[in-house]
């Protein structure tokens, strides 16, 4: 068990003490709700002379992803957040983060997008931005959004690869909860200071060209080449993740028979039914999980992208029904973890439903998961 | 299996320290050994708009994330928010309801109207706190915050008196020593008074 102190924090408190210990030389950000508490706490430490890192201010989130990318391509650890339409302004620079593989880390509170205007969770945001090349986690609680960002660094610096940690909007940033931080000794010997070599990084005394050209001839290369390193990066995650649990193991879960940096397995081994979703929603269906007279599973995911197919197909061996609870539609078509989970499930004898529920803030209670096992289990 | 959970849902308004109010309550909680979880309801921030918060507080890890709909104990900081029937949903026979005000239990009762035949209010489930004279009278300002919890502390078992005045210095260090004393001044009246 660990030894550090439990402490009882808002999760955007935690993000920024493990963000701050984690010791990035570059943050910048635009703030917007529900992100802001991070940025602000990260600023104030700036300004209260109690930690080295450069925070800049950027006039929008466009520029905030700018100044990141680029100090990322000088060598240099970055952070920043963001939310909603912050990550739509983005995504332009996010798509060339990805492309130039600067291992840049980044938090997502997630909220819904406009219209109309509203300003609490849902994950319309990460999923229109889930093709962007950066590998996106999710966290259920504080203590995983803080494993979390320790591993996104690692998993970062590592492959050349961006990493969007993904919280829920006030349901985790605004709440207050029990966490265990690790300290900056214990992160130091997990992530070691990044890695530079010579002629990857802007340097004036070896100069470099970043953000080149491709043609027709070499284009598809690099595309190629990103592709192959994202799915080859789930074996990464996965050794990662159990080494930083070794490092700094924290309480177990009761109820859970599978934890990974991939995947958690909650409740039966024989279920008539399996959940799958993300985020802090799967605290819900826990607790609705153990008051719910016949057997259920839940799956779930922590990483989305990749995408863990096997690990999902492993953990679905013994379900005939599988229920997608998520908290974004797919405009015009079937909603996206629905649209994963049928292409990773293809060919099996498994019947596959999914309810989109949560959006913009709305409150998904007990009632209404368990209505919603009632329905589909018969 | 499931294990009981208290529930306690704080109403107020923007610029009173409702959000703060349910931080204390669990932190003061997770000092007595317990797990606890705290959450505010946000509208678009307004200072006055009603503002609502949940704390949970059981002997378990707390894994649900649902709004409070049944809730065991009712703070309500601001007596103008009386009118406002959302207060009172999912008040059964032993929520208890510690309200800020100088009037009695009885007077309360008339004047609370639930929104639906299923809420119920007991004359004997509410408490009366005036904790706007204490802590004006105390504090200073009308911050009542901390002054109502002391009402709780002495008419629930969620934490002790002395759990309360640990968070309170907690919560409160950075806003200055002064601050902090007063504060604790005016919980330990209420307290020992009311």
């Amino acid at each position: 068990m660990s030894s550090t102190k439990k402490q009882f924090l808002e999760g955007a408190a935690a993000i920024a003490e493990v963000i701050n210990r984690i010791k990035p030389e570059v943050v910048s950000a635009y703030p917007i709700t529900p992100q802001t508490h991070i940025v602000e706490d990260l600023a104030q430490r700036v300004a209260d002379n109690k930690s080295a890192y450069e925070y800049v201010r950027a006039e929008s989130e466009f520029a905030a992803a700018s100044i990141v990318l680029g100090a990322s391509a000088t060598g240099a650890r970055t952070y920043s957040a963001t939310s909603s339409q912050g990550l739509l302004l983005m995504a332009e620079v996010l798509y060339n983060i990805s492309g130039m593989r600067l291992p840049v880390v980044m938090t997502v509170a997630n909220r819904a997008i406009s219209g109309p205007i509203n300003i609490w969770n849902d994950h319309s945001d990460i999923m229109a931005l889930r093709d962007c090349g950066a590998i996106l986690l999710f966290a259920e609680t504080h203590q995983e959004a803080i494993d979390q960002h320790v591993l996104a660094y690692k998993i970062a610096e590592f492959l050349n690869l961006p990493v969007l940690v993904n919280v829920d909007g006030f349901i985790m940033t605004h709440a207050f909860s029990g966490c265990y931080l690790p300290d900056s000794k214990t992160i130091k010997k997990f992530l070691p200071k990044r890695n530079l070599v010579k002629g990857e990084y802007l340097n004036p005394q070896f100069p470099v060209t970043m953000g080149v050209f491709g043609g027709p001839d070499s284009y598809y290369l690099f595309r190629q080449l990103l592709q192959k390193d994202l799915l080859n990066s789930l074996k990464n995650i996965k050794k990662e993740y159990a080494d930083w649990k070794k490092i700094f193991p924290t309480p177990k879960e009761s109820g859970t028979l599978t934890s990974n940096g991939l995947i958690e397995y909650y409740g039966s081994k024989k279920p008539a039914l399996v959940i799958v979703a993300m985020g802090t929603i799967c605290g819900t269906i826990k607790k609705v999980i153990d008051d719910y007279p016949k057997k259920i599973g839940l799956i779930k995911i922590r990483c989305y992208r990749p995408f863990p197919s096997v690990e999902i197909k492993r953990a679905l061996k013994k379900t005939k029904k599988v229920l997608v609870l998520e908290k974004c539609y797919g405009l015009g078509h079937e909603s996206p973890l629905k649209l994963d989970l049928s292409a990773a499930l293809w060919g099996e004898k498994i019947d596959l439903r999914s309810e989109v529920l949560g959006l913009g803030g709305q409150d998904v209670t007990e009632k209404k998961i368990t209505n919603l096992i009632k329905h589909y289990e018969k | 299996m499931s294990f009981s959970t208290t529930q306690v849902r704080v109403h107020g308004r923007g610029g009173q320290g409702v959000v703060t109010a349910t931080e204390l309550i669990a932190l003061a909680a997770t000092f007595d050994g317990q797990e606890a979880q705290a959450f505010p309801f946000f509208g678009v921030e307004r200072s006055g708009a009603p503002v609502v918060s949940f704390a949970r507080i059981s002997k378990q890890p707390i894994k649900t994330r649902e709004q409070i709909y049944r809730p065991d104990y009712l703070i309500i900081q601001d007596e103008t928010l009386i009118g406002d029937k959302n207060i009172l949903a999912g008040a059964h026979n032993q929520t208890k309801i510690i309200i800020n005000s100088t009037l009695s239990p009885a007077e309360i009762k008339k004047q609370l109207k639930p929104l639906s035949p299923k809420d119920k209010i007991y004359e004997k489930n509410i408490i009366c706190t005036p904790a706007t004279v204490v802590a004006l009278e105390v504090i200073g300002k009308n911050l009542v915050n901390t002054v109502i919890l002391s009402a709780l502390a002495k008419n629930s078992s969620l934490f002790s008196l002395d759990s309360l005045k640990k968070a309170v210095r907690l919560k409160l260090a950075s806003k200055g020593k002064a601050i902090v004393e007063k504060n604790l001044k005016a919980i330990k009246l209420v307290y020992e008074k009311y």
